[in-house]
């Protein structure tokens, strides 16, 4: 009732922000445990890294506006992000120069 | 009553795409999908008024790590031949775990969050602020990090090409 009554004064209520995310996260869980190739999980680690960043930022804009520390850790995660994936596809390249191939059920031939 | 319509498109795009992205058979399609998750995010970011930020997000995410994906994409797919998942049992396991993980952080956020809800009115942040906030050392400014983030990157640079050059 209260996000109704919000809803009906105009506003967009902070726990439809936090749903999203939510969606984006647990969309990304099931990813990363339901697919074998590699990019795929990896596309699915990006899932989860947005709705983070989203919360972050929700968090600051929401609770303490004004300041600016969820912005700025939204910043630097994205950061951080781009440094993962481009560090993660030059691994897969190269396990798929090596092997032929990008699932993870081959990567124990690794070892050898 | 603008901003609620513009809200509710974008997180109808994020909800549909995020779950067509992790459940799509051709791994180009969900990379497709992926981006278009990654600009509503921005118009997100926009609505909440950091501009900055959607600015960023369009930059590096949609814009680099998109070109990344669809980079490696192309060079380790073979043309034609669907993605394989993992066993059914597993995949009812990882859709079991992420509905009840989903239900409990919804149960969460609707009991602790709703007392919560009003958006204050909030001045832009001008360049000036963001500039002065990233070069300084006082409270509340983040030069460390801004080095630190430097030298990660010149680090991951570096450890790229050698693991991607040829030997």
């Amino acid at each position: 009732m209260d996000i109704l009554n919000n809803i009906l004064a105009g506003q967009v209520p902070m726990e439809l922000y936090l749903g999203v995310s939510l969606i984006m996260f647990f969309a990304g869980v099931y990813g990363f445990l339901s697919r074998r190739s590699m990019l795929m999980i990896l596309i699915s680690i990006e899932l989860m890294l947005n709705a983070a960043d989203l919360n972050f930022v929700t968090f600051n804009r929401y609770l303490f506006p004004g300041q600016l520390e969820g912005f700025y850790f939204a910043l630097f995660t994205i950061a951080i992000a781009a440094c993962e994936t481009a560090v993660a596809i030059a691994i897969i390249i190269n396990i798929y120069r090596n092997l032929s191939s990008v699932e993870v059920g081959n990567l124990d031939q690794m070892k050898e | 009553m603008a901003h609620q319509i513009i809200f509710f498109v974008l997180a109808l795009i994020i909800a549909t795409f995020s779950i067509l992205a992790v459940t799509s058979k051709r791994i180009i399609r969900s990379a497709t999908y992926l981006l278009f998750v990654l600009l509503a995010t921005a118009g997100l970011y926009l609505l909440l008024g950091y501009n900055y930020l959607f600015a960023v997000q369009i930059a590096v995410y949609a814009g680099g790590v998109m070109v990344l994906f669809i980079f490696a994409i192309l060079l380790t797919n073979k043309p034609g031949e669907n993605l394989k998942t993992e066993l059914p049992v597993r995949r009812v396991v990882a859709g079991a775990t992420a509905v009840a993980g989903l239900a409990f952080c919804a149960h969460l956020i609707y009991w602790n969050i709703k007392k919560v809800t009003v958006l204050v009115e909030q001045a832009d942040i001008t360049p000036q602020q963001l500039g002065h906030s990233l070069m300084g050392t006082d409270k509340y400014q983040y030069l460390l990090p801004f080095e630190t983030i430097s030298i990660l990157l010149l680090a991951c640079i570096v450890g790229a090409i050698m693991i991607a050059r040829r030997r």
